[in-house]
């Protein structure tokens, strides 16, 4: 039976992991190839890098970063941030990573995702998106797609766009609440279900993992086949392993060896 | 020598790596001469059947690749599996290159199951002749899969349907998961394959 993935989120600034709320107040976590190696060893089933400033300062992703991450780790991993094109997306698939998550320039250019499909596959290419509550009429399903860091209002209707993405060919969808984003409250179930339900590809479930019951949560009430945690592990707070283990025991399939 | 076939069918980067991080320096190639002259043929692939076997043919190497699967230790990898095998459906049917008895389907839509399949499955292995174990869990990413044929070694079971995951014939291995992406468990398998006796010619 095919498991349910738990996914570290590496949030990259200036080359060393950060972690912030709503994309402020960010500290410092350390190096992401030593806590890439970390959290592999540790059961990760697969990991998430985001180059978080490269789109807002509109430089390309730190290449040497994601050489030295595929050089280190044996399992897959998807590069997010500073990709503003096809071969943009080459130097990051030529160097070692499973997939690209584009998300911003998505929705400038939603065309990119079924380039992108074409030239490496749609397994390669994964949409990020950052839905926020909104009463936007234009939004029916109650939450707008935002981009540049929660900085930009779309004017998207979040599961419209969701769905559009999968028929351009995105392998993988990427759900990150900007309400629930660093909450550690839980994952915001409604937005994370209503896509899941609207498209026929892998939904990932993003923003909020405070404790591990909120992955059960969110694999049962939510039909995630996969949840980004962040906070909760780099805290120390909980390891992957202490995650994994009340997953399983409420019967969630989950990746044991590792 | 361990020779990983380019084909233009994805991106061999992490295989190449893979074998790196146990000791092998594999070499990606796309000359007929140099994989004749490899010990160990590696052949993976991602992306779609018909393209791939445009490919294979286009660069001449549909035929190296049959005599590399018949004559010395050979690991497919995914698409490299299953262009091992007769016909797939992709594409409106495409002709693979026949090297073992079988047929490629896609994944059923409306299972309740996504399409491609993404991320860790546990494989079933009762077979003797299996490379892999039963239980272990291997990262897998397709949307089209290998019925179970004579040379299924160990299968998983993904949208209702019970798919071959391994394939054993002689020396010729072959795996619907990714071994280079599976973590020490994949790396396992590769040690393994660099250990099966090389035969003189």
């Amino acid at each position: 039976m095919l498991k349910k993935r738990v996914i570290p989120c590496l949030d990259v600034r200036q080359g060393r992991v950060t972690k912030g709320v709503k994309f402020k107040n960010n500290v410092d976590l350390g190096d992401p190839v030593e806590m890439a190696v970390r959290y592999s060893d540790g059961g990760a089933d697969e990991l998430v890098f985001y180059d978080i400033t490269a789109s807002a300062e509109r430089r390309p992703i730190d290449i040497g970063m994601v050489e030295s991450v595929a050089k280190a780790i044996r399992i897959p991993f998807a590069v997010g941030g500073g990709i503003s094109s096809v071969a943009d997306m080459e130097r990051v698939i030529l160097a070692g990573a499973e997939k690209i998550s584009v998300n911003s320039l998505a929705v400038r250019n939603p065309q990119i995702i079924a380039e992108g499909a074409v030239a490496f596959g749609r397994q390669c290419i994964v949409l990020g998106m950052d839905p926020v509550r909104s009463a936007n009429p234009a939004c029916p399903s109650g939450y707008e797609v935002t981009t540049r860091g929660f900085r930009e209002f779309t004017g998207m209707d979040a599961v419209e766009w969701a769905k559009r993405a999968a028929d351009l060919g995105a392998g993988e969808i990427v759900v990150n609440s900007v309400d629930a984003d660093g909450t550690r409250a839980g994952f915001e179930l409604e937005i994370t279900r209503k896509i899941a339900d609207a498209v026929g590809v892998p939904v990932v479930a993003s923003g909020g993992a405070g404790r591990p019951e909120h992955l059960v949560t969110v694999f049962r009430e939510a039909r995630a086949d996969a949840a980004i945690v962040a906070g909760m592990i780099h805290s120390g707070e909980y390891t992957i392993a202490g995650i994994k283990e009340v997953m399983a025991a409420a019967g969630v399939p989950t990746r044991m060896t590792f | 020598m361990t020779a990983i076939v380019d084909y233009k069918a994805g991106n061999l980067t992490s295989v190449k790596l893979a074998f790196a991080a146990i000791g092998e320096d594999a070499v990606v190639t796309s000359d007929a001469a140099t994989i004749r002259s490899a010990d160990r043929v590696v052949f993976p692939g991602v992306g779609a059947a018909k393209s791939a076997m445009d490919n294979l043919r286009g660069m001449g190497l549909a035929d190296v690749v049959r005599e590399a699967a018949a004559t010395k230790p050979f690991l497919g990898i995914c698409l490299g599996m299953q262009i091992l095998f007769d016909h797939s459906e992709e594409d409106g049917g495409v002709d693979l290159l026949g090297i073992l008895p079988g047929r490629v389907r896609r994944f059923p839509d409306g299972a309740g199951e996504k399409v491609p399949q993404i991320g860790w499955n546990d494989i079933l292995a009762n077979d003797p002749r299996s490379f892999v174990k039963d239980h272990d869990e291997y990262y897998f990413v397709h949307s089209y899969y290998v019925e179970k044929n004579p040379c299924t070694v160990a299968t998983a079971c993904y949208a209702g349907v019970e798919f071959t995951a391994a394939v054993r014939k002689g020396d010729l291995f072959a795996a619907q998961f990714h071994p280079e992406k599976s973590g020490k468990l994949g790396l396992s398998l590769l040690r393994a394959f660099l250990k099966t006796p090389v035969k003189a010619r």
